[in-house]
């Protein structure tokens, strides 16, 4: 994949998430697109996967822990052919698969169903010991939102997986510094996020989330690094590509109206 | 003979550690559930997880993911209490294949106390969607309940005692997952029990019986999905129904037994168990006695 290609692939999936939510009137915009530019470089480049088999069980996993960004997951997975992207427009309504978090009985190319915050490294260090206990050298990625840092789970299973060195599992921190009241600092503090990270005994990367080489090198290093799980935080911006969105806490879990959802595609298409 | 259900179920899970597939996860209890067995026959496949009941849930949710059968075992309260939602949200929604094995459960844990007994285990359990639960009555229903679990793909909640229990049935005893057992057949009385109370039913009816009461005895090792057959025709038969369970009488056997009842056959239903309270520290016997759960209560029951 080339800059060129990313730019293109990452601008539609972020003109589908506008068009997804303003069609479904509710969902969560703001999240969704802040993690567009990493789940592109996963699923387009660096993920071992099957589109026609999504199941395949050689696959890498990927598992969208902060699950209210589902409309950003499921653009990527429609972007890239697990199903048809007409379905977008089904988001969140009455018999759709496409559910208002990810539901992995339902959606093709899901791994695992979530919504409920700080569950899912608990369940990618599953998925990685199994791998481990069947010798297979599937990698297991899974995304956190930073407010989601927040549940005591999740650092359990920050601990079973340094315990377990599960260096087959990389987990990115989608850190935009928002959640839904307001910046994390001054909801609860989760700073400093790398030292903590490294105090529980992981390796750190600390990255632009939004560019496509410092996303793609990351992965291949957290291939080779061995011995410790991999922590990826990704500085990235709530709303990113949308001005009125951008950094804008209001837009964690609102629609755009017409109007805006017009004014946004404008500027998406605007950028290339 | 008496052999408690946690020891059952550590040989159970010790016989079955040749099955790849099988996995256990302890949250430090290991030595008190007798998961810690399992470790001595196949350390590679036990897995420690610390004290920390919410991460073991998620990690069994993404083994059963991967082909696994993970056993996630600690004590009744801490495995439905403590991870409700990341059983409710991992394994129940997604119906992963994940089997919570809980020892310790109701107030016969004893002197550890209140703290400890868990009395709403079944009532959370059986609140979810998906949700299996098994009770059995001795340890021969116990390792049988552990092959049916094994079996059967999808979520199911175990619950075990702590105490020793008489064991009621025959070696060749084959368990069904959803059946019922009725153990004696009487013309009076139904007495619908689980777990350990279910030898204490057996022992009511043969005190019933020398004054002349026949009583028929129903054992439900599977309290979801409910044998309702069962439940109605002996309601039928016998027009008058006593549950008994070491549970809260809220969301346990009893209410799901009613459930039933009220719909298909209204009968009058005197409901044993904890009656909307907590434990506290005892020995067994004491708190069986203290909280109406003797086989004395059973009989005066059967007799309203």
């Amino acid at each position: 994949m080339d800059l060129l290609e990313f730019r293109k692939i990452t601008q539609q999936i972020r003109v589908n998430i506008i068009e997804m939510v303003a069609a479904a009137g509710t969902g969560h915009p703001g999240g969704s697109l802040s993690i567009v530019d990493i789940l592109t470089v996963l699923y387009f480049d660096k993920m071992r996967l099957r589109v026609e088999e999504p199941k395949w069980e050689e696959r890498d996993r990927f598992i969208l822990s902060k699950g209210h960004a589902a409309p950003g997951l499921y653009a990527v997975l429609a972007e890239r052919g697990f199903f048809p992207k007409k379905t977008l427009m089904t988001l969140r309504k009455f018999n759709s698969i496409l559910q208002g978090h990810p539901d992995m009985k339902n959606t093709p190319g899901v791994d695992m169903s979530s919504g409920s915050l700080g569950q899912g490294l608990s369940v990618a260090n599953g998925m990685a010991l199994s791998g481990k206990l069947d010798a297979k050298d599937y990698r297991v990625y899974v995304m956190v939102g930073d407010g989601e840092i927040q549940e005591g789970q999740i650092w359990e299973a920050i601990m079973t997986a340094a315990h377990y060195k599960l260096d087959n599992v990389t987990m990115f921190v989608d850190h935009n510094g928002l959640q839904i009241n307001g910046p994390n600092d001054r909801v609860m503090g989760i700073k400093p996020i790398k030292e903590k990270l490294l105090a529980f005994g992981w390796y750190v990367m600390e990255i632009d989330g939004h560019t496509m080489q410092e996303i793609s090198e990351a992965i291949d290093k957290a291939k080779m690094l061995k011995g410790k799980p991999t922590a990826i935080i990704a500085k990235t911006v709530k709303g990113k590509g949308v001005s009125f969105m951008e950094n804008q806490v209001d837009w964690h879990g609102v629609a755009p109206n017409q109007e805006q959802k017009h004014q946004a595609i404008a500027e998406l298409e605007g950028t290339l | 003979m008496s052999i408690t259900m946690r020891d059952a179920f550590g040989q159970a899970l010790t016989e079955l550690h040749n099955d790849p597939r099988i996995i256990v996860l302890d949250a430090d209890l290991g030595k008190a559930t007798r998961a810690i067995n399992f470790k001595k026959v196949c350390p590679e496949r036990f897995l420690d997880m610390g004290i920390a009941e919410q991460d073991m849930i998620g990690t069994a949710a993404g083994l059963a993911i991967c082909g696994k059968i993970p056993f996630a075992t600690t004590f009744a309260v801490f495995a439905t209490g403590r991870a409700f939602e990341q059983i409710r949200n991992s394994v129940a929604y997604p119906k992963l294949n994940v089997k919570i094995a809980a020892t310790h459960a109701g107030i016969t844990v004893g002197y550890d106390g209140g703290s400890h007994q868990s009395v709403v285990d079944i009532a959370l359990m059986r609140s979810l969607p998906n949700m299996v639960i098994l009770q059995p009555a001795d340890a021969i229903e116990t390792k049988q309940a552990i092959y049916a679990s094994i079996e059967y793909y999808g979520p199911v909640y175990i619950r075990l005692s702590r105490i020793a229990t008489p064991v009621i049935h025959d070696p060749n005893y084959k368990f069904k997952i959803g059946k019922a057992e009725v153990l004696r057949k009487g013309k009076d009385v139904a007495i619908i029990a689980t777990g350990i109370m279910v030898s204490k039913a057996l022992e009511a009816a043969d005190k019933l019986q020398a004054e002349g009461i026949k009583a028929t005895v129903v054992n439900v090792p599977t309290i979801k999905p409910l044998d309702r057959e069962v439940i109605i025709k002996v309601a039928q038969e016998t027009g008058k129904v006593v549950t008994a369970e070491e549970h809260s009488v809220i969301g346990g056997l009893g209410s799901a037994v009613c459930e039933v009842l009220a719909e298909e056959m209204p009968t009058k239903t005197k409901m044993l168990g904890i009656q909307d309270r907590f434990g506290c520290s005892g020995s067994p016997d004491e708190l069986l006695k203290h909280f109406k759960l003797t086989v004395e209560d059973i009989v005066n029951a059967a007799k309203y």
